[in-house]
């Protein structure tokens, strides 16, 4: 029996358990490319445009950290600089959740264990994992390529950029390889892997700010960072402006030598143990765990300190850019009015920051809902059960996760608000009062967010078994009705739907109580509702 | 008053009728065993007793209170161990103890450090990394270091070795002499032996037998080896005696506890050499009960249908609530099921 004996039938009961992910990433990144590179080419119609748009780019700092290296006035260079790092992150944190999710998940669960005791070779689990998930990179590559073809870019750019993209999932597929040996736990593999994609980013980000601009201005020529970064390799293959394919030859090597170090670190340790031994910890509890509130803190905190490093990490540069902002309106008019569609109001500097407190609103949307989904992660893993049979009741246990939720997305919004005054005003010369005006402005969206914390707690308490689809449902609907809604001319009654919808757009317009008390009113009507239905439910359903 | 006292409880999950007419009585201060197949009922049972479920319809009673109204407050006088314990993947052990001691109202901290020292568990460790028997560890500490009136314990040594058994039940014995009640959900035979007081047996979501051990044994046949001087006759016509046969001149049959007279009367005709009789083991006490022979089923059921509304209790008890004495528990099963059934068709 050779190592790999089975990973035939692996591979397919990975394409069985996953056939539905798999079909949604391979169709979605590019259906999710073609809607982008559509919109992209609405804005920036002529050369006049791009070229102002190129400029801008490459001599825009923030423009360079987040949206890497612009590569000449070719609309799909364009389409590339403002899809790429966003595509690019989709696939890596897919391929990365992906390759845990067959390997060290499975270990975890003890499925690893019953699937080696047949007729299994030693490499061959990992070995199914990374063919199934190579392959769909490879196969959403390709589709995507076909979308940009179809949206009227170039042959060859689509080509190199679709397969930039393809190689930046196969990089972090490798990556994550490594990762789920070393840590004994799913989670533990999946934070190492997604660490390296921040890292990565991070570092293509370094690459990016520290390089040169071509001389006639349309360009950026990054710096050594973005090359030791598998996100910065997609950028140097400069889709569009004379690709460099030989540039993809770099993850297929980081396969070759993650495959390689992955075969030899499962040789060495054994089944369900990592190289990252586990920690210990105090042998009793501290007085300040043992209580439901002391227990949501202990087992939220990780997750709100992952997010408040993100949205500082988001707002500082976003309230920087509000000033550079105004130079690349005078280039541009159509993202002007693209803004300005979003945010509203007449004050585009205003409209550009209500539109970014808009995204971070709907952002720390996603923090509620997993928040509170935890409940639901406890009882369905049985934890549940075992704290109710203590003298705590439902309401107490449930209230105690909302107000857990609500005071996180409290601090994330008044964060995502300060950091970005606090960046707008160094650059305007008045950080303090545009951190707390910003703040101020960031906190009026708590009832939206309250409004989706008691959405979820009426879904757990009247469908538990559909808590986590319906959540993530419901947000994505408020998150659509929010960016499409008015492009695709819905009407209001639907806009309406969304809690967002109601949300007062300070600071583009002066703030108004009567539509933050209504919000406030429909959140506390969802939460009793959801409050009332747990209190006489069965646990565990 | 009862500590437990359960009447024509029924349960249903949409189609699936898991409790249907169960009945169920814990006295104060015993060790009562609850028995049954795998997806009898026996889980569905205990989390209605914690008010986790909610009952469609039957009485139930927890030291005096509804479980499902009076949940929190019941729930400071009693302990849990789950049949299946998850404990949160990121608190240690110790912490995971100190935690659910505390919801519950408190624990004695110097019994925890010593029945953590008897378990040989080690509190530092994070729960993901513990085995299922670590695990199950953890619950039992945080249950016996806490100084309840009640233990609801759901086949709690199901993944313990021998030796941390033995504490095990070291454990239960020591609240059972402070005073408390033990309501013991377990498939070890041996474990129901040395602990419980009473057991009852439930099958497909009903009570088919409760009582001591000695009482269920009289409900099952003694099976008989004897040797005779002639060979024996007319032995199928007396009743009770089954599956007469004979092997190398010794003539084996089983015989119900209340017809062993009779054949004793008719087999010292014969000349006896030579006689053995087998009580039942509690191996086939259980096998004829999670056993799917129709007949043996049908009877328990009956039994368990006979007991509904006020009188519930007294009859679901059966043997037990009959007396003490064998010679009235046999009266007990004789009423139960017709001479002519046949009993115990498990091998």
């Amino acid at each position: 029996m050779s190592a790999l004996t089975g990973t035939t039938r692996l591979a397919r009961l990975v394409l069985r358990r996953d056939r539905i992910r798999l079909a949604i990433w391979i169709i979605g990144t590019p259906l999710l490319g073609y809607a982008l590179a559509g919109s992209v080419a609405g804005i920036y119609p002529d050369q006049e445009a791009r070229l102002g748009y190129a400029t801008t780019s490459a001599s825009s700092l923030v423009a360079r950290a987040f949206n890497g290296p612009i590569h000449g006035t070719d609309l799909g260079a364009v389409v590339v600089a403002e899809t790429y790092v966003t595509l690019a992150l989709i696939v890596a944190l897919l391929s990365t959740f992906a390759v845990t999710r067959h390997t060290r998940q499975n270990e975890e669960t003890g499925r690893a264990e019953l699937l080696g005791a047949n007729v299994v070779g030693r490499y061959a689990p990992l070995t199914a994992a990374l063919l199934v998930i190579v392959a769909a990179n490879a196969l959403a590559a390709a589709l995507l390529a076909l979308a940009l073809v179809g949206a009227g870019l170039s042959l060859a750019g689509s080509l190199a950029a679709a397969a930039a993209i393809g190689g930046v999932g196969v990089a972090f597929t490798a990556i994550a390889a490594v990762t789920a040996q070393l840590s004994v736990t799913a989670r533990g593999a999946n934070a190492l892997a997604a660490a390296t994609v921040g890292l990565s980013f991070v570092l293509r980000a370094a690459g990016d700010v520290l390089g040169e601009q071509s001389a006639d201005g349309t360009r950026v020529r990054s710096a050594w960072p973005s090359w030791i970064s598998p996100l910065g390799w997609g950028n140097q293959v400069r889709a569009f402006d004379g690709e460099r394919w030989w540039v993809l030859a770099l993850p297929v090597a980081l396969l070759l030598a993650g495959v390689a170090l992955a075969y030899a670190l499962a040789e060495r340790r054994d089944l369900g143990a990592g190289l990252i031994a586990p920690r210990r910890g105090p042998a009793s509890g501290a007085p300040r765990l043992l209580s439901p509130a002391g227990l949501a803190w202990r087992t939220q905190r990780g997750t709100l300190l992952g997010w408040a490093v993100g949205v500082a990490a988001l707002g500082l540069p976003m309230g920087v850019a509000a000033d550079e902002f105004n130079d690349m309106i005078d280039a541009n008019p159509a993202a002007a009015e693209a803004i300005n569609a979003m945010g509203g109001g007449d004050d585009l500097i205003n409209a550009y920051l209500t539109a970014m407190l808009g995204l971070f609103a709907l952002t720390i949307g996603a923090y509620v809902v997993q928040a509170l989904l935890r409940v639901r992660g406890d009882e369905a893993d049985g934890v549940l059960e075992a704290a109710l049979a203590t003298a705590v009741s439902r309401t107490r246990w449930l209230g105690t996760q909302v107000l857990a939720a609500t005071l996180g997305a409290i601090v994330l919004l008044l964060l995502a608000g300060v950091t970005t005054g606090l960046g707008y005003g160094i650059v305007t010369g008045d950080p303090l009062g545009q951190a707390v005006e910003l703040g101020g402005a960031a906190l009026l969206r708590l009832p939206a967010l309250l409004v989706i914390a008691g959405v979820v707690t009426a879904i757990f308490g009247l469908l538990p078994r559909w808590s986590v689809v319906l959540s993530w449902t419901a947000l994505l609907v408020f998150l659509l009705l929010g960016q499409l809604g008015a492009v695709l001319e819905l009407p209001q009654a639907a806009l309406n739907v969304s809690p967002y919808t109601h949300v007062p757009a300070v600071p583009a317009v002066d703030p108004a109580a009567l539509p933050l008390l209504v919000l406030a009113a429909v959140a506390a009507a969802l939460l009793a509702v959801g409050v009332a239905a747990f209190r006489h439910r069965d646990v565990p359903s | 008053m009862p500590v437990i006292s359960i009447g024509n409880l029924v349960k249903t999950f949409g189609a699936i009728r898991a409790l249907d007419g169960l009945d169920l009585r814990v006295e104060q201060g015993e060790v009562h065993g609850f028995l049954g197949p795998n997806g009898s009922g026996k889980s569905t049972t205990i989390r209605i007793l914690l008010g986790l479920l909610r009952r469609d319809s039957g009485d139930a009673q927890v030291l005096g209170a509804d479980p499902w109204r009076d949940a929190v407050r019941l729930h400071r006088r009693l302990a849990y161990v789950p049949g299946d314990v998850n404990l949160w993947p990121n608190l240690t052990g110790g912490e995971a103890i100190d935690l659910l001691g505390k919801l519950r109202g408190g624990l004695d901290r110097q019994r925890r450090d010593e029945l953590l020292h008897r378990f040989d568990l080690d509190p530092t460790r994070r729960c993901r990394t513990y085995s299922k028997g670590n695990r199950q560890k953890v619950a039992i500490v945080a249950a016996f270091a806490s100084n309840v009136e009640l233990y609801v314990l759901d086949e709690p040594t199901s993944g313990l070795d021998p030796l941390m058994e033995a504490v095990f039940q070291d454990e239960v014995r020591r609240v059972k002499q402070a005073g408390a009640t033990v309501l013991l959900s377990s498939h070890v035979l041996a474990e129901v032996e040395a602990l419980c007081d009473r057991v009852s047996i439930i099958r497909e979501g009903r009570t088919v037998e409760s009582g001591t051990l000695t009482e269920l044994r009289h409900l099952t046949r003694t099976a008989v080896t004897v040797e005779t001087a002639r060979p024996v006759t007319g032995l199928d016509a007396l009743p009770g005696v089954h599956d007469v046969h004979e092997v190398d001149g010794r003539t084996h049959l089983e015989v119900e506890p209340t017809h062993l007279d009779a054949l004793l009367g008719q087999l010292i005709r014969f000349g006896v050499r030579a006689l053995t009789s087998t009580p039942p083991t509690l191996e086939q006490l259980f096998l004829r009960h999670y056993g799917d022979d129709p007949a043996a089923a049908a009877t328990g059921a009956s039994a368990a249908a006979a007991a509904t509304g006020a009188s519930a209790n007294a009859a679901a008890t059966g043997a037990s609530a009959a007396g003490g004495s064998g010679a009235s528990a046999a009266e007990v099963s004789d009423a139960d099921a017709p001479a002519d059934a046949p009993r115990g068709g498990v091998r």
